[in-house]
């Protein structure tokens, strides 16, 4: 399966997260408080909502809209209202650049 | 637009589908993502801070109306421990149900509890109900918590400052719970997951009431009920208030929360009782921001909002009007002026309500002068 390059890795905050538009879908890309990468599917799976407007805390993202939370490393569901766990990406960091694996 | 039906499951809920309004994408203010996230930062300070002062308050009111009781100077201490009972556990129900008062999840979750119970909502239900609320907030058809249905039923109304209303429906719902899980309309929203959920906080609620009432059957006294239960009666006029204010007389079927949302500037007692829900349209736009960082994102989005109400009594003396005119015209609501810093309302997206007829609809048909 192809490797993208998302973006620098300085374009991302640690504990904190961007979007990444590709093909025609949308990605979150996650920076942890250590500073490893983490990319899942960019919209929640509760209503579609955008993660990138979400908060991180941790190794959790928490969606903007109802305050659902997954843990972004595995993308398991951890707080209602979601249920249905979230797709998650492989991520390398390489030269300065954040890549992900997109299927 | 012709009569509103708010069943969930009715022709307006289908149409709110249908016209794209249910799940709508909403209007947002734009904020600096290092702005909005400094503001949606979660600590447990405050909210522990608050919880110690409110369930201090609470035992220490009801140890003093239990041992004045039966006297009448108990009245007092009964009334300040009902406006902490039936009024404060609706903003702590509201904000532990978003997960943000507190940092730490399980402190989160045990006040959601506590407060559920002593609002009288099922915990596992209303938190899906209140999920819809915010993805369709004030969709006829579509969002289960719309406080004032139009026409307005203004007797309803002040029953309901003393919860009336609000019990009368509960316990037939409770019961029903119990014994057979979540109601057809429940279903629309609760996922089939969380039914078992719903049916075992019923029955823990149902054996609490059952207890309480057994004790005053046992006493010979109201007592028991005036610690459990009649607090939701006799201090509900508070959240009743309030609540009211949120999105009274304003518009429906809308997707920009300045047009269906109230921000009423408050006193510090109510807005401690309230946690700061007077922040309306900012709390909808950005529910991730805890109740204690509203003040701030208050000030970081006013420029883009209609000016906040300066009190309660100026919120009612708006709204109240507003009401009476929707006896007559229901489609009435008010438009309240943005500042000329703000964008403008999103027109655009309101023309398609509920119950309009495609064909007769043009900008800004859902949004009359006033
Ligand atoms: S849309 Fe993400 S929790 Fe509802």
């Amino acid at each position: 399966m192809p490797w993208i390059t998302a973006c620098a890795t300085d374009d991302i905050d640690p504990e904190d997260l961007i979007r990444f538009d590709h093909g025609g879908q949308t990605y979150a890309i996650y920076r942890s408080p250590k500073g490893d990468f983490f990319a899942t599917d960019g919209k929640c799976t509760h209503e579609a909502v955008h993660l990138a407007d979400g908060l991180v805390m941790g190794h959790r993202i928490e969606c903007p809209k109802h305050n659902g939370q997954f843990d972004y490393r595995t993308g398991e569901a951890m707080r209602p209202p979601v249920c249905v766990n979230l797709r998650t990406h492989r991520v390398r960091v390489e030269g300065g650049s954040v890549q992900i694996e997109v299927a | 637009m012709g009569k509103r039906d708010y069943s969930l499951l009715g022709p307006d809920a289908r149409h709110a589908v249908d016209t794209g309004l249910a799940a709508a994408e909403w209007y947002h203010t734009d904020v600096p993502r290092k702005v909005m996230k400094a503001l949606m930062q979660r600590t447990d300070g405050p909210a522990l801070r608050d919880s110690v002062i409110l369930f201090g308050c609470m035992i220490t009111f009801a140890g003093i109306g239990i041992a004045l009781w039966p006297s009448w100077w108990s009245a007092p201490f009964w009334l300040a421990y009902g406006v902490l009972y039936g009024s404060a556990s609706d903003s702590r129900w509201h904000e532990c149900g978003h997960g943000t008062a507190f940092r730490t999840p399980w402190m989160n979750d045990a006040v959601y509890q506590i407060a559920s119970f002593m609002i009288m909502r099922n915990s596992a239900t209303w938190r899906w109900s209140h999920a819809r609320h915010h993805t369709d907030t004030y969709i006829v058809g579509r969002d289960p918590e719309i406080a004032v249905m139009r026409p307005p039923e203004l007797a309803k109304v002040v029953l309901n400052f003393f919860g009336i209303l609000d019990v009368l429906r509960f316990f037939p719902n409770l019961i029903h719970n119990a014994l057979s899980g979540p109601t057809a309309a429940e279903r629309t929203f609760v996922p089939q997951s969380e039914w078992t959920r719903v049916q075992r906080v019923a029955q823990v609620h149902l054996a609490i009431y059952a207890a309480t009432l057994a004790l005053a059957l046992w006493m010979g006294s109201i007592l028991p009920l005036m610690v459990i239960g009649l607090p939701r009666l006799y201090g509900a006029w508070h959240h009743v208030m309030t609540g009211l204010l949120q999105h009274g007389g304003l518009a429906d079927n809308v997707t920009d929360h300045r047009l269906n949302s109230r921000t009423v500037l408050m006193n510090p007692v109510s807005r401690f009782v309230y946690w700061n829900m007077n922040y309306h349209v900012e709390h909808h736009m950005f529910p991730m921001v805890p109740y204690h960082a509203l003040p701030r994102l208050h000030a970081a989005i006013r420029h883009d909002l209609p000016a906040p109400n300066r009190s309660i009594l100026q919120g009612y003396a708006e709204m109240w009007p507003a009401f009476r005119r929707q006896l007559r015209n229901e489609d009435y609501f008010l438009k309240r002026a943005l500042p000329p810093t703000a964008k403008p309302y999103r027109c655009d997206l309101h023309r398609l309500s509920p119950g309009t007829p495609v064909a007769d609809t043009a900008p800004p048909h859902a949004l009359p002068a006033e």
